[in-house]
C-alpha cells in the first residue's frame, strides 16, 4: 500500500505538531518491513528530508539504510551523515524512538571505530546522550559507548564531563557495568582517583547473579587504585557485595592480592621483589602502568609519614629512609610532592635540610564556608532523594506482593491446622 | 602494697623469696634465684616448686635453655623427682631425651617401670570394684571421694584428660560448697597442666561464687590461677591486677603449680621493672611467650612517660637516659608516634623532640568534610544498588509472565 513517494509525503505533512508526530510514529511502525525491504532505495529519499524539523522520519529512514553491510568507503560519508543528523535532529521526536536511534548511534560508533579514527566519534555521541537523555540522572546506553570512544581517543576530560553528572537511573545492569569500568579507567587517565574508586567501587559491589568479566576487571583495577589513592587495601568486602563476587572475586586476582600484601609491609624492596615475580600477569592484564603508579606511591606515602613525625629531616635521612638512592633523589620526589599539594614543606638547599610544615588551611575563609555549605545542601538533597525512594518502593506493587508472599510463609502456624495431640489421646 | 611486702618478707629469711616490687636498699645482697641477671640456679628454682608443675619446669629449661650442662642438670632432677612418682610414660620420655648422658644410674630402669605399671593396674583395678560398690550403694560422698580419687590417680600417671573428666564428675555429688571449691582446685590445676586456660577461667569464676567457703589461701589461689590464665590471654593489665590481688596468704600452699616470688615477678614485668633478666625470665613456664610483648610495652611505656611532661625534649639527654644512640632513640619515638601514642615532632636537624598539640578546631573541620563526602558517595551508591535490584527483580518478573 505503501509506496516511497507516500512515505515522503506522510513524513513531510506529519512532522508539526505532537499529536501529528505521533499519528506518524504509529505510521512508521506500521511499515517497518516496507523499510527493511527498501532499504537500498532509501538513502536517496533522506536528501528530500530536513533532519531538524522531519527528525522522527529522518531517523527510520537512517535506521533502515544503515542496517545493510557497509563498505570501508561507505564508511566515512556515513559517519558525516549520521554525525549530522545527531546534531541537527529534535530531541522531542527523537525520544519517541530511543530503540532507533540507540541502534543509529551504535552503528556509527561501530563505524568509528572500523575508520580508527574514534576522535570523529566522541563530540557527536555527547550530544546524542544529550538529546537522548530525559535527564542527567538517567543512564543511556550510549554512555559506556561514549566513554570508550573517548579512552580510545585519549579525550579524558571530555569523557569526565558525563562522569560528573549524577546517575540514578539505570536501563540495563550491563551498562552500568561498563559505564563505571571505563569511567573508572578514564578518571584514572586524568588521576582523579578518588572518583575512579568509587566507579570501580560500584562495580565491584553490585548485585549480580553471575560473576562478569568486567566485575572481575574492575576489582584488579580497584585493588591497584586504592594502594595508589588510600595506600591501603581491605580484603574484605563491605556486606552488600554479592555472594557471587565475594566467593569469587579473590580467586582471580592473586597477583594483586600479593601486591597489597607486600605494600602493606612498607619496603620498597618486597613491593618491588612482588611485582618483578608477577610481571608478565600485570602485563596481560594490562595495568603494568598502574602498578608502577602503585610503587612509585608508595615512596610518596613513606615521605609523607615522616612529615607526620618530624619538623626538620635532612634529605640524605629521607633517601635512607625511604630506600632511595640519593639526596638528589630524594629531593627531586620532595619538590614533585610539594609542587602537588601533597606535603607542605620548605627545602634548605644549603645544608639539606627539609623543614615540614603544618597544614596551612586554617577553615577560616569564605571559600570554606561555601563549600561545607554546598556540601550541606548536597546530602540533604540526597537524604529526600533517599526518603522519596524508600516511599515509592513501598508503594510499588510488585515489591509488596513480593514481601506479601513471604510474609505468609513466616505466618505458616496462623493457618487452623488441627492439632496432631488430638490424634494421641 | 606494704603489708604485701611485710608478709613475703618474712619468707625470704628461710626460702630466699624476694619481691621487687618493694624496691628496698639490700636487693643486691640476696641471692635471688629468678630475678638476678645471672644464670639461673636450677636446683634452687626446682626447690621452688612440688608435684608435677615441678617436673613440667623442669622438662620446659631442659628444652629452652640451650645450655648443656644445665639441660642434663635439669633432667636428672626430673629423673629423680619422677621416681618419685608413679608416671612411667613421662619417665620413658626422660629417659630418651637424657640418652645414657648421665651415666647407667639414669638409665631405662624397667624394673621400676613395670612394678609401677602392674601397682597402677591392679590399684585401678580396685579403685574400680570401690567406686561401683559405692554406686550401687548410692552413698554420694563415697561416689565423690571414688572419683576423686579416680581423678588423682590418673593425675599420678600423667593421664590428664581422664584426670580432668574425673575431677568433674565428682560436681554431681557434691554437697558441701566446700566441696565444690575443691572440685574446681583439682579442675584447675589439671587444666593449667592441660594448658587449657578457658577451663580455668569458667573454673575460678565457678569457685568464687561459693563465697562462704573460701578461706584467704584458697582466695589466692583462685587469684593466682585467673592471673595465669589471662596472661594467656595477653590481657597483660588484668594479669597484673589479678596477680597484684594475690593476697600474700598463697605463702607455699600452692608450690603444685605456682612458686610465691613467680607472683612478684609477673606482676612486676607486667608494669615496670627493667633490667636484664630477660634469658631467665625465658625460661620461665608461663611467662615465656610474652616476655619479648612485655619488654618493648615497658619501654615504650616509660618513654611516653618520660616525653609527657616536656614541650621540648633535648634528644641527647633522653638517649643517655634510656642507654641507647640518639639515632636509634629516633626510629623509636618515629614509631610511637606513627602509632599516635606520642604527640609530637622530632627536629632532626637539631635534635629535640617537640610536643604537638593537635589543632581540634581543624581537625574538627577536616572530619565534618570527610564524613560529608563519605555520606555522599555511600548514599549514591546505595541507590544505585538499589535500583539495579528492582531493575533485576522486574526482569525477572516480567520474564516469569512471558
Amino acid at each position: 500500500m505503501n509506496s516511497v513517494e507516500t512515505l515522503v509525503a506522510q513524513i513531510q505533512g506529519l512532522s508539526g505538531s505532537i499529536s501529528d508526530v505521533n499519528q506518524l510514529h504509529s505510521l512508521l511502525k506500521q511499515s517497518e518491513d516496507f523499510f527493511q525491504s527498501e532499504s537500498t532505495r532509501l538513502a536517496s529519499l533522506l536528501t528530500e528530508l530536513d533532519p531538524s524539523i522531519h527528525s522522527l522520519g529522518y531517523l527510520y529512514i537512517l535506521e533502515a539504510c544503515t542496517s545493510a553491510p557497509i563498505s570501508k568507503e561507505q564508511a566515512s560519508e556515513l559517519v558525516l551523515s549520521v554525525a549530522r543528523f545527531i546534531n541537527l535532529c529534535a530531541a522531542e521526536q527523537i525520544r519517541l524512538a530511543p530503540d532507533k536511534f540507540t541502534s543509529v548511534c551504535k552503528r556509527f560508533k561501530d563505524q568509528v571505530m572500523l575508520l580508527e579514527d574514534p576522535m570523529r566519534g566522541v563530540a557527536p555521541m555527547l550530544t546524542a546522550i544529550r538529546k537522548l537523555q530525559l535527564s542527567t540522572e538517567h543512564l543511556t546506553t550510549l554512555h559506556q559507548d561514549f566513554l570508550l570512544l573517548c579512552l580510545l581517543a585519549k579525550c579524558y576530560k571530555t569523557g569526565l564531563s558525563i562522569l560528573e553528572d549524577d546517575i540514578f537511573e539505570i536501563d540495563q545492569p550491563r551498562d552500568f557495568f561498563l559505564y563505571c569500568y571505563y569511567g573508572g579507567m578514564i578518571c584514572i587517565g586524568h588521576k582523579k582517583f578518588s572518583k575512579a574508586l568509587e566507579l570501580l567501587h560500584n562495580v565491584v559491589t553490585a548485585p549480580m547473579s553471575i560473576l562478569n568479566a568486567i566485575a572481575v576487571e574492575a576489582y584488579k583495577k580497584y585493588i591497584l587504585v586504592s594502594l595508589i589513592h588510600l595506600g591501603q587495601f581491605s580484603i574484605s568486602f563491605p556486606k552488600y557485595t554479592s555472594s557471587v563476587a565475594q566467593r569469587n572475586l579473590k580467586n582471580f586476582s592473586q597477583p594483586y592480592l600479593e601486591l597489597v600484601n607486600s605494600y602493606g609491609t612498607g619496603k620498597i624492596s618486597e613491593l618491588e621483589t612482588s611485582v618483578q615475580a608477577n610481571n608478565e600477569k600485570f602485563e596481560f592484564d594490562q595495568n603494568l602502568g598502574l602498578v608502577k603508579q602503585v610503587v612509585s606511591s608508595m615512596y610518596k606515602r613513606n615521605i609523607q609519614r615522616l612529615t607526620q613525625t618530624y619538623l626538620t629531616l635532612s634529605l640524605q635521612d629521607i633517601a635512607n629512609t625511604v630506600q632511595l638512592n640519593s639526596a638528589k633523589e630524594a629531593e627531586m620526589h620532595v619538590l614533585q610532592m610539594i609542587q602537588d599539594g601533597e606535603i607542605y614543606a620548605t627545602i634548605n638547599q644549603k645544608d639539606g635540610m627539609v623543614r615540614f610544615l603544618e597544614d596551612p588551611e586554617q577553615y577560616k575563609t569564605c571559600e570554606m564556608i561555601e563549600r561545607i555549605d554546598s556540601s550541606i545542601q548536597r546530602i540533604m538533597m540526597l537524604s529526600r532523594k533517599l526518603t522519596h525512594m524508600d516511599e515509592q518502593l513501598s508503594c510499588d506493587p510488585l515489591y509488596l506482593a513480593k514481601a506479601g508472599k513471604e510474609r505468609q510463609r513466616f505466618d505458616f502456624d496462623d493457618f487452623d491446622t488441627v492439632p496432631s495431640s488430638k490424634f494421641t489421646i | 602494697m606494704e603489708a604485701e611486702d611485710e608478709a613475703t618478707g618474712q619468707m625470704i629469711e628461710d626460702e630466699e623469696i624476694y619481691v621487687n616490687g618493694g624496691g628496698d636498699g639490700d636487693e643486691s645482697k640476696r641471692h635471688r634465684p629468678i630475678i638476678s641477671g645471672e644464670q639461673l640456679d636450677v636446683e634452687a628454682y626446682a626447690a621452688l616448686y612440688t608435684g608435677r608443675t615441678k617436673i613440667s619446669r623442669l622438662l620446659f629449661i631442659a628444652e629452652k635453655c640451650g645450655n648443656a650442662s644445665m639441660q642434663l642438670d635439669a633432667l636428672r632432677m626430673a629423673y629423680d623427682e619422677i621416681k618419685k612418682g608413679e608416671n612411667t610414660q613421662l619417665f620413658r620420655e626422660v629417659v630418651a631425651k637424657i640418652d645414657g648422658r648421665l651415666g647407667p644410674n639414669y638409665g631405662p630402669d624397667n624394673a621400676w617401670a613395670d612394678a609401677v605399671d602392674r601397682r597402677a593396674e591392679l590399684r585401678k583395678e580396685r579403685l574400680e570394684n570401690e567406686l561401683n560398690a559405692y554406686r550401687t550403694n548410692l552413698i554420694k560422698e563415697s561416689i565423690r571421694m571414688g572419683y576423686n580419687d579416680f581423678g588423682d590417680f590418673y593425675f599420678a600417671h600423667g593421664q590428664l584428660g581422664d584426670a580432668f573428666k574425673n575431677y568433674v564428675r565428682t560436681r554431681d555429688y557434691c554437697t558441701t560448697s566446700k566441696h565444690i571449691v575443691h572440685m574446681c582446685l583439682n579442675a584447675i590445676l589439671v587444666s593449667i597442666e592441660m594448658g587449657q586456660f578457658t577451663h580455668v577461667t569458667s573454673y575460678v569464676s565457678k569457685a568464687e561464687q561459693s563465697q562462704d567457703a573460701l578461706d584467704p589461701i584458697t582466695i589466692a589461689k583462685l587469684r593466682c590461677a585467673a592471673g595465669l590464665a589471662l596472661l594467656e590471654g595477653k590481657k597483660y593489665k588484668l594479669a597484673a591486677r589479678k596477680f597484684l590481688e594475690t593476697g600474700p596468704d598463697l605463702g607455699n600452699s600452692y608450690t603444685e603449680v605456682i612458686a610465691p616470688q613467680d607472683v612478684a615477678t609477673h606482676y612486676a614485668s607486667c608494669l615496670e621493672y627493667l633490667g636484664n633478666l630477660k634469658a631467665n625470665l625465658l625460661l620461665d613456664i608461663h611467662l615465656h611467650d610474652h616476655v619479648e610483648t612485655l619488654y618493648e610495652q615497658i619501654r615504650n611505656k616509660a618513654l611516653i612517660q618520660y616525653t609527657h611532661p616536656f614541650v621540648s625534649v633535648d634528644l641527647h639527654m633522653m638517649a643517655n637516659a634510656f642507654n641507647t644512640s640518639v639515632a636509634s632513640l629516633e626510629k623509636e619515638l618515629e614509631a610511637l608516634i606513627t602509632n599516635n601514642q606520642i604527640q609530637a615532632r622530632i627536629d632532626s636537624h637539631n635534635k629535640i623532640l617537640y610536643a604537638r598539640h593537635a589543632d581540634q578546631r581543624n581537625a574538627t573541620f577536616q572530619r565534618v568534610l570527610q564524613t560529608g563526602n563519605e555520606f555522599d558517595r555511600e548514599v549514591r551508591a546505595m541507590l544505585l544498588r538499589a535500583n539495579l535490584i528492582k531493575h533485576e527483580f522486574n526482569l525477572k518478573a516480567s520474564s516469569r509472565k512471558h
